[in-house]
């Protein structure tokens, strides 16, 4: 791409289509099923912040998946992310090999996850909702909190970031629900523990829906503020479309637009769940026949 | 038969039949027809169809040209002041507008000018051999100037292509992976088909326009940015990009879609086909709410997607419904149901949290409210139940946040359109203009257009003067 010497991106006068190519320049794997891809795109990464997320598209047949982001690098001009490869759209992502473009990613959208200095912070990722944890987590260190972090997953191989959580926590807690790993139980088994012996001003969690619902209910007797990062099955990201209404203390939020972060203790999760599995037969059509060759 | 006689009408694909799939409805005139229609005009010196162009077309000249069967001449004449011919041909409210001041129209039947223009753009992209005018910008400094354009809808294209014309270096940013705005996401394949809209997009880059896809100003970086950035002027056609509910009790009930959500699903991501990977749940009864442009769209839609059912419920009477009356009929032949004095107040859901029905209220008609129209007034009572597993909320659209939220500077309406100098569409912050459904909230792509080339002007004097550039 083209940089100032400095190596910011140029001008938007002289932006290239070469300069906005989102080339994959790193790609690692996690895990069998977690992969991570950092990609060029100096305009997102310029604006990026902690909790916001960009629109994915992987080519003309697919679909626009909405992915949070893990890391962004304003200087090398790259974002990253990491992705569980569990639907058609991000089996279709995860074949993009080093060198190759993406044919569309766009953002960085939503707004970006409050961050202040709340005092003692917990920051919870749950699987590979880990990697969008930890920005925020590093972002809440260097807003002067006291950040204490809970990674949770089914197993060990699933345990994602340990050690760039841990370089960033003042108290790091791990746990599997099968006790491969850390401690045997839920994450809201340690969070509760925490919560008991100190003064928590702040929970953000980040996980797949029933983790965060768990959280929400776990700190709601205590009357700590929770903040939940939501999911919803999105399509343009923009608020276009309304795809992603959520209920939020009794009124509809776009959560591209008035989100993605919200009020755990407010969220309608019977609804979120429901509208989030509307399309289970359609979307395991989709990815059954991405393996067999291409039709949905 | 030529003048005096009746409009040739438009052919049009068997109704049973194209309400199966997805091609073009309307078929287009024949040469002949082309011909003969032309004949109609009676070349009025004082040409009153103009009035009635947003985008100021030389209706009398091109016509006549047609008449020569000097098609590509008639297409560079319509060229010169829009742009988009192939579209407008198609989808603007002609009777509301050039037609609406034929003389002909007086006593009969008005000049099918929009079926003409379709002719016309369509004849001269199949017969391309050398024939476009090729628009050779007179002020080759004015290249010097750079001018960005939020959106690549009707708005920014016509904004685009009309800077570009006289000599500007014009870059479009789309929010979307695809060009075209509303014209590509709204606007169903059946009424203006891809390979028209591509063409027309094709002409405005061929003009020499760069077109971004996937920059979403507002978030990626701010409408200021590209003030400070390099470009001279920026416009934002950023559209109405926020639909708008009913705000009744079980709205986000699964199998709810606002109009945007289901058109987008179809037309931009074609989830109707079996190749792509977005979903569609088949629906059986559809119902959408509302009868305007975007409802029978959505309607149209649903019937082609294969939904055994499709029912418009509206609050208002039939002489109330807002679209084309040309529209109402196509959805009506198709099969399409209207249940009308109706509004729904509440949505029953199945244990599973997705949409089984509506409640809804019989309306009747009242004394006439601000819009001039009948007010509808609930029958007391009257509650019934309406069974559908797929509801389409199509009330229309206010306009998207993102630039309005992220612009310092930027006065707006209080329900959120951006308010601008009307004759020369600037808005409150010097070198930033704005028009069409950003600036009036849903309207039609052709007075988005018209608003373009306001804003196109607009932008040509301010940058003009500026830099003193006679």
């Amino acid at each position: 791409m083209s940089t100032h010497v400095d190596g910011s991106p140029c001008r938007l006068a002289d932006l290239t289509p070469d300069s906005l190519r989102n080339t994959v320049v790193r790609k690692e794997k996690l895990s069998p099923v977690l992969t991570l891809l950092e990609i060029n795109a100096p305009l997102i990464a310029r604006s990026a912040r902690a909790g916001q997320f960009v629109m994915v598209w992987s080519g003309e047949h697919s679909e626009r998946i909405p992915l949070t982001l893990s890391d962004w690098n304003a200087d090398k001009g790259t974002i990253t992310i990491i992705f569980q490869e569990v639907g058609r759209g991000t089996m279709e992502l995860g074949r993009f090999d080093i060198g190759q473009d993406i044919p569309s990613i766009s953002g960085p959208l939503g707004h970006p996850t409050e961050i202040e200095n709340y005092g003692t912070a917990v920051v919870i990722g749950g699987g590979v909702g880990t990697a969008i944890a930890r920005p925020v987590a590093l972002a809440m260190k260097n807003a002067g909190n006291h950040v204490i972090t809970i990674i949770g997953a089914r197993e060990k191989s699933l345990i994602i970031l340990e050690d760039e959580m841990r370089a960033i926590a003042d108290e790091q807690f791990i746990t599997t629900d099968d006790g491969s790993y850390g401690r045997k139980g839920l994450v809201t088994d340690a969070l509760k523990d925490i919560m008991d012996a100190q003064k928590v001003n702040i929970v953000v969690a980040i996980g797949p829906l029933p983790m965060m619902r768990f959280v929400a209910k776990t700190t709601e007797p205590y009357g700590v503020k929770t903040i939940v990062s939501l999911d919803p099955i999105m399509i343009d990201g923009t608020g276009m479309c309304g795809g992603c209404r959520v209920t939020v203390g009794g009124k509809t939020m776009f959560t591209c637009v008035d989100g993605p972060d919200f009020d755990a203790h407010q969220v309608d999760w019977d609804e979120l769940k429901s509208r989030k599995a509307f399309y289970f037969d359609e979307e395991k059509a989709a990815r059954e026949s991405l393996t067999a060759g291409g039709a949905k | 038969m030529a003048k005096g006689g009746p409009r040739n009408s438009m052919p049009q694909q068997d109704a049973a039949a194209r309400a199966k799939n997805f091609d073009e409805v309307a078929l287009g005139y024949s040469e002949a027809t082309a011909l003969d229609e032309a004949e109609r005009c009676l070349n009025c010196k004082t040409k009153p169809c103009v009035q009635g162009c947003p985008v100021n077309i030389d209706i009398p000249a091109f016509v006549d040209l047609m008449k020569q069967k000097d098609f590509a001449g008639a297409a560079n004449v319509i060229k010169k002041t829009n742009s988009l011919p192939a579209i407008c041909g198609r989808v603007c409210p002609q009777e509301n507008q050039c037609e609406k001041f034929c003389v002909l129209g007086k006593k009969g039947d008005a000049v099918a000018v929009g079926r003409l223009e379709r002719f016309a753009a369509d004849w001269q992209a199949a017969n391309s051999n050398g024939s476009k005018a090729s628009f050779k910008p007179e002020h080759s400094e004015l290249a010097n100037y750079k001018v960005a354009v939020v959106g690549s809808g009707p708005a920014g294209l016509t904004v685009a292509g009309d800077l570009a014309k006289i000599g500007y270096t014009v870059t479009i940013f789309e929010a979307l992976h695809k060009t075209g705005g509303v014209l590509r996401y709204g606007i169903p394949e059946f009424r203006l088909p891809r390979t028209i809209l591509d063409r027309e997009v094709e002409y405005v880059k061929s003009l020499g326009v760069t077109i971004f896809t996937d920059i979403i100003v507002g978030r990626t970086f701010k409408v200021e940015d590209l003030l400070e950035q390099g470009f001279d002027a920026v416009f934002v056609g950023s559209g109405a990009g926020a639909p708008k509910m009913l705000g009744i009790p079980g709205e986000n009930l699964s199998g709810i879609y606002s109009g945007n959500e289901w058109l987008t699903r179809i037309n931009l991501m074609r989830a109707h086909r079996r190749e792509y990977a977005t979903p569609i749940r088949m629906p059986k009864h559809v119902c959408v709410v509302g009868a305007g442009n975007t409802a029978m769209d959505c309607t149209r839609t649903a019937l082609r997607v294969g939904a055994e059912k499709v029912t418009i419920v509206y609050r208002r009477g039939r002489e109330e419904m807002p679209a084309r009356g040309e529209e109402i009929e196509n959805a009506e032949h198709e099969g399409v149901v209207f249940k009308l004095l109706t509004n729904p107040v509440k949505f029953i859901g199945d244990e599973k949290g997705a949409v089984k029905g509506m409640e809804c209220l019989q309306m009747e008609l009242g004394e006439p409210d601000a819009s001039g129209r009948r007010r509808p007034v609930a029958v007391q009572g009257s509650e019934f139940e309406i069974e559908c597993d797929t509801v389409i909320v199509a009330l229309g659209q206010n306009p998207n946040p993102l630039i309005r939220t992220t612009t310092d500077g930027l006065t707006c309406q209080s329900w959120g359109g951006i308010c601008i100098n009307e004759e020369t569409g600037m808005t409150s912050i010097p070198g930033v203009f704005a028009g069409g459904d950003a600036v009036t909230g849903e309207a039609t792509v052709i007075s988005a257009m018209g608003a373009g080339k306001v804003a196109a002007a607009g932008i040509d004097g301010y940058i003009r003067e500026k830099h003193g550039i006679s």
